[in-house]
Order: C-alpha cells, then structure tokens, then sequence
C-alpha cells in the first residue's frame, strides 16, 4: 500500500465514522434493537474480504479451509441479520390500522 | 473491470447510509433494511468479478452453508432470544473478519517472505485481534444469554493478572510479527491468545450488563471488518466496518448512560470490585404493605382511572405475558381509557428489546414512549401498572448514593396517582435494592403474582366489568 493509498482509505475511514455517529445518533430509542440486527447484518460485508482470500488463484489449503469458514461465517451473519431485522420491523404497527382491523 | 468494481463498492455503501438513515422512522425502516441488503448483494455480486478469482467452488460452498444456517436460524428465533442471535451473528462476523486477516496475511507472506509492510501487518493484526475478541466474547455472551453458561463460573482468583498476562502476550507476539519474520504460526497464535482474551474479557460481566457487551461488541466486530478492508484496501470494508463500529460505540454509550454507570466500571468492576451488588440488609422486621386482588386491581383500572400507563420489565417477557398486557390494553380502551407504554431503555436484554417484545404483541408503537418522553406525563396518571419491573422503577436510584442503581434515570411512577405492581414477591430485583414505594400502603398495591397468571386474572376481572 503507497503512502497516497493509505491516506486515501484513511479518508474514507474517517469519513465513515462520522456519517456513523450522525446516522445512529438521530435514531429514535424504539428502533435501536432492529438498527443493531440491521448494523449487525452489515459488518457481514467481511464476506467480500473472505470471497476475495479463498477465490484468489494460488490459495492453498489452508487459506482455503479457513477462507470457506470465512465465507460461511460471513454469509450466516449477512442472511441472519437482515432476516431477522425484517421480521422485528414487519412488526412495527400504527394504532390507526390495528383500529381499522378491528 | 477493477473500476467497475469499485464503482459498485461505492454504490453498496451509499446505500448502507441511505438504508440506516430510513431507519429513523418506523414507516420506513423495513425499506430501510432492504436497501442495505440490496447494497450487501450489489458488493457480493460484484466481488465475483474480481480479477484473480478463479475458484468458485469454495466460495459457493461457503456461502450456502451459511444462507441454510443464518436463514433458518432468523426465521425461528424468538423475539425474547434476540440479544443471543445478535450476539452469535456478531461472533460469526467477528470470526469471518480475524479468519480473512490470517487468509491475507498467509498469502502473502508466502509470496514474499521475510518483514511485510507495516501499515498492512498492522491492519491484519488488529483485524485479528479485534476480531478474536470479538468471536469469543460472543460465544461466551450467547452462552450465558442462553443459560447454558455455568453461573459459577465467572471470575477466579488473580484474573485480572491473567487478562493482563495474555494481552500482553498477544501484543508481544504481534510487535514480533510486526518488525521481525515471525510468520503465519505467529499470526495464529496471536489469534488463540485474542480468544482466550475475549472468553475472560466477557466471563466475569452479569445478566444485565449484557446489552452493553453485545453492543461494544457489534462495534469491535465492525472495527474488526474495517481493518480487515484496510489490509485488502477494500473501500466497501473500510466504509461498511467503520460505519458499523461508529454506530455500535454510539449505542454503547447510550446504554451505559441509561444505566447511569460508566462503561470502564461495567466492563471491569465486576473483576476489580466484587460483590458490590450484594443486598442490602432487610433487617428482619417485616413492613407493611397493602396486598391486592385481580378484582381489586381490575376496579381501580376500570373505575377510578381514566390515564393509565404500564410499565413493562423484564420480568414480563420472562413470564411470556406480553400478549396478556396487549389483552388488557384492548380491553382498557375499550372502555375509553387512555393507555400508554412507559418503556425504560433497559428494560430487555439488549437496547430497544421491549419495544420489539411490545410490537410483537401487537401493540401500536406510537403508544410505546421512552422515558424522557413520558417521566414528566406521571404526574397526570391516574394508575401505573407496573409488570416484572423494580429497579427501573426505583425511587432509590434517584436518592441513595453507593447502590448498584445510583445515578441510573428511573421511571418516575411514584408521581402517579396510584401505583399498581404485579411482581411475584417482594424480593428486591437484580440490583438487590429495596423498593420504598411498594411501603407506601396509601398509593401502592401490590398483586403477588406470576406476571402472566395475574394480568390474566385482571383481564377477566377487567372484561367482567
């Protein structure tokens, strides 16, 4: 990594935590369990390193038998997390239309 | 092709932000959640494009083993087991992002050989290290959330010296493989160390100190990504990870400060203080209070109240009553009472649990307020119903000053007209503190009950008229 690399992805890096702590801190305390699950789900982005590690030409076997625990631990976190923040959120009613049920 | 790549990385975090921002408002936040899996599958899709990926195999492999197990474990999950879930995804992630250090780590040292570039070993490591802790600690967090986590086994004698010992080992180990030519056994063994740390680190921490744990740790597991996109300088890991670990740091913090304590004295109390939280002394003498019925309790909500408000603990989903609540809110307005939810931030297991326990319920979420919102509105209630809750709704926290729960922000129930608990005794609640309100045999009734066995009786009560 150049040094103009490095100062490139630590740009980004601090601009991405201070779009993090603007985004969670506006949202409301109602929500915080489906924005973990949901911010959960996201840090399973690793998965694109892990895809990256055991895809590669040349890996050997032991990239690749951690690279697939790699892939599978990332693909779990991704489709568990926003399976399950779908169902919380799929919960979340208005009383107007609970009345309307009625 | 390498630039169309990038080009989607941007995309998929762009619509990371756009769907975490949707989840400001409960009327957008599921599409909110959808476009951050749209963004997560635009940056899968496209990594398959990555030039020098040449074997699917595993890659396929992998990614339907850990579909079938995260699908099937969401669907099923109770909402009452979401802070385990949360935690084992956590664990996962964390786990994925240490293994993917070592993987990149491996290979090119394997390809170089002898000291590898600072900025990158450094990144790797910390990704390991972060990582680590974070996969064991969640294991340990899931263990004890689940019950299966030997309720003796919490701290031993000198383990503090032993944290310190193996951090500093791992530190050691690192700075090795840092300026020397340690290679990937080093990076390995820096790994098994970070996980012994992340078992001790989360060990010694209580049941109700848990939401603080799973959020730090979401936050180390995002940090852990993003370093880990540091040493692939990978953009859509770096922005992901640190949005991931911004946010989780943010709800850390929140937590901490609704519990009104420090988030050093939670993490490392336990170990430093000991049993702090030991009860007070009763003092033997038995104080009075005024017990109630079902049929009493159903006559005050029905004939002298019009404002009711309930405050649901923990206690509560414990005892699988949530829907006998909702039950007696219908009932309630039914009858034109005016019926809201006071919910303290701790009131689950991790932030914002009840809210999800409520919904699950079927009660409206715009009658479910936070206690900022609703503390000034007790003044005005004619009765509070307070379910499997008691430290939240301690006076005590407000007054004494070395309890467990001093500082913490209560729900001020005592303000109320009449207080109504239904708890199934009067021994004091997590904290261990006595609660002077169940003593004030004017305003307060007790209803020694199983939560679900007496909003039951209530709402028979309540429907009998």
């Amino acid at each position: 990594m150049s040094g103009q690399a490095l100062l490139g992805n630590l740009a980004v890096l601090g601009l991405a935590v201070a779009i993090g702590f603007e985004l969670i801190s506006r949202v409301p305390s109602l929500l915080h369990t489906p924005l973990m699950s949901a911010t959960n789900a996201i840090h399973g982005v690793v998965l694109v390193g892990a895809m990256i590690a055991v895809g590669v030409s040349g890996a050997d076997t032991l990239i690749k038998i951690l690279g697939t625990i790699a892939v599978a631990f990332g693909t779990a976190n991704i489709v568990g997390g926003f399976v399950v923040t779908n169902r919380q959120l799929g919960m979340f009613r208005r009383s107007e239309r609970g009345k309307k049920e009625r | 092709m390498s630039y169309a790549i990038t080009a989607a990385y941007i995309v998929a975090a762009l619509l990371f932000i756009v769907g975490i921002r949707r989840l400001r408002n409960p009327e957008t936040a599921r599409i909110g959640n959808i476009t951050s899996a749209i963004g997560m599958l635009i940056a899968v899709v496209a990594t398959l494009f990555t030039p020098g990926i040449t074997d699917y195999l595993w890659i396929v492999v992998g990614i339907f083993a850990g579909s079938a197990v995260g699908y099937i474990s969401a669907e099923r999950v109770a909402m009452t087991a979401m802070p385990q879930m949360v935690a084992a995804f956590n664990g996962v992630g964390g786990g994925a992002a240490a293994l993917v250090a070592v993987s990149e780590f491996h290979r090119v040292h394997d390809l170089t050989h002898g000291p590898q570039l600072f900025v990158f070993t450094s990144a790797v490591l910390f990704s390991v290290l972060v990582g680590g802790v974070s996969f064991a600690g969640s294991v340990v967090a899931f263990a004890k959330l689940q019950g299966i986590w030997p309720a003796r086994l919490r701290s031993f004698p000198g383990q503090a010296l032993v944290n310190v010992l193996v951090f500093g080992g791992a530190v050691a180990l690192g700075i090795l493989v840092l300026v020397g030519d340690a290679g990937t056994p080093a990076v390995a063994i820096v790994l098994g160390l970070t996980a012994v740390l992340g078992i001790l680190f989360v060990m010694p921490i209580g049941g109700a100190d848990m939401p603080i744990v799973i959020s730090l740790l979401n936050a180390f597991t995002g940090l852990a990504a993003a370093a880990s996109g540091f040493a692939l300088s990978n953009y859509v890991l770096i922005i992901a990870g640190s949005l991931v670990g911004a946010s989780g740091t943010i709800l850390t913090q929140l937590m901490s400060s609704s519990l009104g304590r420090s988030l050093p004295k939670i993490l490392f109390g336990a170990l430093a203080g000991g049993g702090k939280a030991a009860a007070q002394e009763q003092g033997g003498e038995e104080k009075p209070v005024h017990t109630a019925s079902a049929e009493d309790v159903a006559s005050i909500l029905t004939a002298d109240a019009e404002s009711i408000i309930f405050v649901p603990g923990y206690g509560l989903a414990v005892a699988q009553a949530q829907k006998a609540l909702s039950g007696l809110m219908e009932a309630l307005e039914a009858q034109g009472k005016q019926v809201r939810f006071a919910i303290h931030p701790v009131a689950g297991r991790m932030p914002g649990h009840m809210n999800v326990l409520m919904a699950e319920a079927e009660v409206p979420y715009d009658k479910l307020i936070d206690l900022e919102d609703i503390n000034d509105d007790f003044a005005d209630t004619d009765v509070v119903l307070v379910v499997g809750a008691n430290d939240v709704v301690n006076p005590q926290a407000k007054e004494a000053g070395d309890t467990p729960i001093s500082g913490m922000p209560v729900l001020d129930v005592g303000a109320a007209r009449r207080v109504v608990f239904i708890k199934r005794s009067l021994a004091p609640g997590f904290a261990g503190i006595d609660n002077p309100l169940f003593y004030d045999e004017e305003k307060t009734m007790m209803l020694f009950s199983d939560a679900r066995e007496g909003l039951e009786g209530v709402l028979e009560a309540v429907k009998k008229g």
